[in-house]
């Protein structure tokens, strides 16, 4: 999946990966897809939340190795 | 009388007519005004910080950040040993002592000898010079090796974010304080009564 931007969270733990997360969807455009890898697995679940909580969209998440991969549309 | 406003709009259902039917549409559409007053409101965060250790520090930081990166309106009242919290030079420790929950355990070394809790008495923990200092090093060490932020960053991201960081009055004055220990972005100096006010329409209200 194509990403307009990439974040590297990796050794990031809680809360920092949602923290950066928000930051960097603030200076992205509406429509825009932000990626995200992190190695923390409480992302995963945060992630969701996140997503639910401030209308943005995970369009889709995998894990490759000890990395997680979340793709974001800012709405 | 304007006969117009009386008028239904025709997007709705017809009223019902029976009391059974009158219920229902009412419990429903109580249920879509509350959700929608919900939504213009936004949701709030309210967490009082009474202490001013570091592993008490994390959870007021880490929520009311958090509750920021969604878009919560969050605020911190920080007050007794929780203003501790604010001041421009953070010194803040950890201590084991009185804490006998708190595991000792090496934040470097093989991975077998990280896993083991060190039991220190409380004999040593509490007698033994400068022993806070050395445990407040080493959970720094740990906190760093597992990418949790240090609670400078989180409080500069506080900051960044607008979490209202609130002061308790009445404990500059009983702990012979002077404000200008504190950082400047103390959005306000207040007691009891304005925080009441504050907090009283928080959805979520802690105290740390």
């Amino acid at each position: 999946m194509e990403a307009n931007q990439t974040l590297d969270a990796r050794g990031m733990n809680c809360p920092l990966p949602i923290l950066r997360t928000k930051k960097t969807l603030n200076a992205m455009q509406a429509g825009d897809t932000l990626k995200v890898v992190s190695t923390d697995p409480g992302s995963v679940k945060d992630m969701v939340a996140f997503c639910q909580q401030t209308g943005n969209t995970l369009l889709d998440s995998a894990q490759s190795g000890g990395d997680f991969e979340f793709f974001i549309r800012k709405n | 009388m304007n006969i117009a406003k009386l008028q239904i709009p025709e997007s709705r259902p017809p009223m019902p007519t029976d009391l059974a039917g009158m219920e229902a549409w009412f419990d429903k559409r109580l249920e879509e005004k509350l959700a929608e007053r919900q939504t213009a409101k936004g949701r709030s965060l309210a967490i009082i910080a009474t202490k001013g250790t570091m592993d008490m520090a994390y959870p007021p930081f880490i929520l009311a950040t958090t509750a920021a990166a969604l878009g919560w309106k969050a605020s911190i009242f920080f007050t007794f040993y929780g203003l501790e919290l604010l001041k421009k030079n953070l010194d803040i420790k950890v201590s084991p002592l009185g804490n006998p929950a708190m595991p000792m355990k090496m934040p470097f070394g093989p991975e077998w000898l990280r896993h083991f809790n060190v039991p220190i008495p409380n004999a040593i923990a509490g007698n033994l010079p400068g022993f806070e200092s050395f445990a407040t090093a080493m959970m720094e060490r740990t906190v760093n090796a597992k990418g949790v932020p240090s609670i400078k960053e989180l409080r500069d991201i506080c900051i960044e974010t607008d979490v209202r960081l609130l002061a308790c009055q009445m404990t500059v004055d009983l702990f012979s304080y002077r404000q200008d220990e504190f950082i400047p972005e103390i959005a306000e100096w207040i007691g009891a009564t304005s925080y009441l006010a504050e907090a009283q329409d928080a959805d979520v209200c802690l105290f740390v």
